[in-house]
């Protein structure tokens, strides 16, 4: 209907074309864009890729109006633009929808569309104004909002879609959505792609950061690679694979398979037996779950976020209180241990939340190095602080898991995230642990450092260690994993060779059918 | 092109370094206007306040005598701050300190040799402080309570107490016979005095004063604080040894490493098997002891009694958090600007009497300075940030989780 007019569906003017021509970003030390060419169209999904570092941020916060560019010239529909701000890219029809949601929890939808625009009637509120215009969007565009909601009642999807219609209501024909699936589920990731396809569809440009390449494939027509800053090139997504967007990307080959050679399994290392426990609002979040992982053994936790893998994780690690069961490492009862009884009992844990609870981020790289072992030998002396001792061991971290850092003295938060997590990888697995707890270790990682992140806990296998690995990546537990247990509403679904079983019968039971149920049906 | 980069680098730093100068330049300006208002030449104003706060060797001896608590409270609260509490508290911390090392002094002074009845005393006021700091600490950790608002109210207490003690038990007898009822204590012997800098010259064997030596000008005042009768005591000495042991208690040994980890990330400090709850109390605690051992020097070094409880703390709880944010939290940082605050409450003192202004008007030009000090703190805290961003110049997009390089003053219920 709007086709006719080249209106989109909120009835505002298409972009029928957005081209960067030449960006230039330097920083102190750092060429962030260097000479970048970008061009999106109307009724077009184009993929931006590129690993941490490369300068995919950079260019859209330049497009947003956050940075200023040193050269180059932004065209919109052919015609040269200035963009000094948010508000100037507003004003042009582009919207940005950030990874992390800009939303105010605790009041409506409504309200937090309308959050910094003025009001129709002066002071006086016109949220009713506000939430007709949301119903008609959310009509048009299929988008399932409520203008009357509260935020913080929301699942993370509806959110999202919150924030589309925030986009939409302030006129974006262009959205650049900056890893729009890092926080969903993947029926969530499966509700969203369908909206923006219809989005494209009807005439909106959509640019779709991200380094997920199955989402990639799954979505978009046009991939642009960045690399150290470079524009590396821009290919139709159908043309090519994702063994070539890797390769564009890292700029060497990178294995997408992961080799999982048989190993002889040894004793059980960690039991657990039908330990029960509850969050501080006395809910319970574990249920009779039991379960062992052998020497030689992954484990691989699959479920949607929030069905009970944290508090397993940290049940064991003695972070959270197990109010019925038992906990053995290595036939030893260590059930509400403390942490650190839990560390030098032989377990290491790297937790899901790197920056929060995995590393101290003013730390230097050699500080974090030993932040569970500093009161030990060889780190401490009576009460000082050993310092040849410290970093030497932080010089072996660094060299053997190939840690890219300017020097030990660094603070930690500015390296990559993925350097970050090869340091606390490196930093649990040189305590030499009997068992490992390995939770979302590739989360928020680029490709090379996931390769290396895998290859490692492979290896760790092969030497007999028992990793419980708890990911929300599918494809990750399916490759790394012996066994995969599957968790819903903190009960354990069932627990399966990962051989013998599909990503459907896994996502069956993420979403709450046991095991037998499934495989009865198959 | 390189060596412009590191220029502009240097420049960058320089002027983050100088920042906390440009502060306090700024404050006297705008503290000149409110001068001028007054009808009173803000030059001469600050002459006034220099040359009485460093120009002779009283001034100076005043203004290092009070920068001796400024600088012990400072580190106590750079600990705090360290450890990820703030200490609002160290004036009843003080206060509570200066009680026990009086009553220590009361109770030994004839009966053991002086150097034990100091040691002893110090002791006391650092453990009596300490226990004042360890209360809102554990409240905190065990409860949840507020530590801002406990110090605050712990305040109030130990003012009671005090007068309590100084109309009771520990009044002066003399006072009680006169029936003036003062509240204050009886003077300690003078055995029990923390020797002053005159007295160790003398021991020495300095005992020629300026005049005798010839020495001219600022540098014969100099001799003068050092060698002369002044007020100045070896409490000032003291202090220095102390913050570089807390520097290197801080930053060399393993219990400084928790309370700074638990301080920057209290989460990854437990993930790694902290007992962040106790950390905080020691935190606290040693705070508090700091806090104490201040009153104690006052008590033993310049005072020699006890008397208004308020008039002891002097505000140097309040004007310690300001030395010791001015010193960037560092305990060898805390040294100039303890000296520098010190020199600014007496130049205000000189100015209110060389030029009659009123006092409030001192207060003021003080707040200003605390004003800007604290602010530019930030605009350097985000000049630095915005550095390293730029510098990776990645699209990381970690969430900023806890405090920052310096933790900033983030008042948290929960523990």
């Amino acid at each position: 209907m709007a086709q006719e007019n080249n209106l989109l569906p909120s009835g505002l003017p298409r972009i029928e074309s957005l081209e960067m021509r030449g960006i230039v970003k330097k920083f102190p030390g750092v060429l962030a864009n260097d000479h970048v060419n970008f061009d999106v169209k109307t009724g077009e999904i184009h993929a931006l890729l590129g690993e941490n570092g490369a300068g995919k941020s950079t260019l859209m916060k330049i497009l947003y109006g956050l940075y200023q560019p040193e050269e180059g010239e932004i065209l919109l529909n052919g015609r040269p633009i200035t963009i000094h701000s948010p508000t100037d890219s507003i004003n042009h029809g582009i919207g940005m929808i950030h990874q992390h949601f800009m939303l105010v929890d605790n009041v409506t939808v409504a309200e937090n569309v309308a959050l910094g625009l003025k009001s129709s009637r002066g002071l006086r509120l016109d949220l009713d104004v506000v939430s007709a215009r949301i119903r008609e969007l959310a009509d048009k565009y299929g988008l399932q909002v409520d203008p009357q909601a509260v935020i913080s009642k929301l699942a993370v999807g509806e959110r999202q879609r919150v924030e589309i219609v925030k986009a939409l209501y302030r006129g974006a024909a262009l959205l650049v959505l900056d890893e729009p699936t890092a926080v969903l589920t993947p029926q969530e990731v499966d509700d969203i792609f369908v909206i923006f396809k219809q989005m494209a569809a009807d005439g909106h440009a959509l640019i779709f950061i991200s380094h997920k390449l199955n989402e990639i494939f799954a979505l978009t027509n046009r991939v642009s690679v960045l690399r150290d800053g470079k524009m590396i090139g821009t290919v139709n997504t159908a043309d090519v694979t994702k063994a070539d967007l890797a390769n564009m990307m890292v700029g060497r080959e990178v294995l997408l398979t992961r080799h999982r050679p048989p190993v002889t399994v040894g004793d059980a290392r960690l039991e657990v037996v039908n330990i029960s426990a509850n969050n501080d609002d006395d809910k319970p979040v574990l249920k009779n779950v039991s379960f062992e992982v052998k020497s030689g053994e992954i484990l691989g936790v699959a479920g949607v976020s929030g069905n009970g893998q944290r508090p397993l994780a940290e049940a064991i690690a003695g972070l959270q209180f197990v109010a019925d069961g038992q906990i053995l490492l290595e036939g030893q009862n260590v059930t509400n241990y403390t942490p650190a009884q839990m560390f030098t009992s032989g377990l290491s844990y790297i937790p899901e939340e790197r920056m929060h609870d995995g590393c101290i981020k003013d730390f230097s790289v050699e500080e974090n190095a030993i932040l569970q072992d500093y009161v030990r030998r060889p780190y401490s002396n009576w009460i000082f602080l050993a310092f040849n001792q410290i970093a030497q061991h932080a010089q072996k971290l660094i060299e053997s898991f190939n840690v890219k850092t300017p020097s030990r003295e660094t603070p930690i938060k500015n390296l990559s995230g993925g350097n970050i997590q090869k340091l606390i990888l490196a930093r649990e697995l040189a305590r030499e642990p009997r068992v490992l707890i390995a939770a979302q270790p590739t989360r928020g990682v680029d490709i090379g450092a996931t390769e290396y992140i895998h290859n490692q806990l492979l290896h760790q296998r092969a030497e007999g260690l028992a990793t419980l690995l708890i990911s929300e990546d599918l494809d990750e537990v399916k490759a790394l994993s012996d066994r995969i247990m599957v968790l819903f509403g903190g009960e354990v679904m069932g627990i399966v060779r990962s051989d013998e079983v599909t990503v459907e019968q896994l996502g069956l039971m993420m979403a709450g059918e046991r095991a037998e149920q499934v495989f009865a049906a198959a | 092109m390189q060596k412009s980069k590191l220029n502009r680098q240097f420049f960058d730093r320089l002027i983050d370094a100088l920042m906390p100068v440009f502060a306090v330049l700024a404050a006297f300006a705008v503290g000149a206007v409110i001068l001028l208002l007054q009808g009173v030449n803000p030059l001469e104003a600050y002459q006034a306040m220099i040359v009485g706060a460093f120009g002779s060797k009283n001034g100076l001896a005043d203004t290092l005598v009070k920068a001796t608590p400024l600088l012990l409270v400072g580190l106590g609260i750079a600990i705090a701050f360290r450890g990820g509490v703030i200490n609002i508290g160290a004036e009843g911390q003080i206060i509570m300190g200066s009680l026990l090392t009086t009553w220590v002094g009361l109770q030994l002074g004839e009966q053991v040799p002086g150097v034990i009845v100091i040691t002893i005393g110090l002791l006391a006021g650092t453990l009596m402080g300490g226990v004042w700091g360890a209360i809102p600490g554990y409240l905190k950790a065990q409860l949840g309570v507020n530590e801002i608002l406990s110090t605050i109210m712990l305040n109030q207490i130990a003012i009671q107490i005090g007068y309590y003690l100084l109309r009771g038990p520990m009044m002066d007898p003399a006072e009680v016979a006169a029936g003036t009822n003062i509240p204050h204590s009886a003077r300690l012997i003078k055995d029990i005095d923390m020797p002053r800098f005159t007295d160790i010259a003398q021991s020495l064997g300095f005992t020629q004063s300026a005049k005798d030596l010839n020495i001219q000008g600022f540098l014969g005042e100099l001799y003068g604080v050092l060698v002369e009768p002044t007020r100045l005591h070896s409490g000032f000495l003291f202090a220095i040894v102390m913050a570089v042991l807390v520097y290197i208690f801080l930053w060399r040994t393993t219990v400084g490493y928790r309370i700074r980890a638990v301080g920057l990330n209290r989460h990854a400090s437990r993930y790694a098997g902290m007992n962040v709850k106790r950390t905080m109390v020691l935190s606290m605690t040693l705070s508090g002891a700091f806090a104490g051992l201040a009153g104690a020097v006052e008590i033993l070094g310049l005072h020699h009694r006890m008397f208004e409880p308020t008039a002891v703390s002097a505000g140097y709880g309040f004007s310690g958090i300001v030395a010791a944010l001015f010193g960037k939290l560092h305990p060898l940082g805390i040294i100039p600007s303890s000296i520098l605050f010190g020199g600014l409450l007496v130049g205000g003192d000189k100015m209110q009497r060389a030029m009659q202004v009123p006092q409030v008007l001192i207060t003021a030009i003080l707040g200003l300075v605390v004003l800007f000090v604290v602010s530019t703190d930030y605009l350097v805290r985000k000049r630095q940030s915005r550095r390293v961003d730029t510098s990776k110049g990645k699209d990381e997009k970690d969430e900023d989780v806890e405090g920052t390089a310096v933790p900033t003053t983030k008042p948290e219920v929960s523990a």
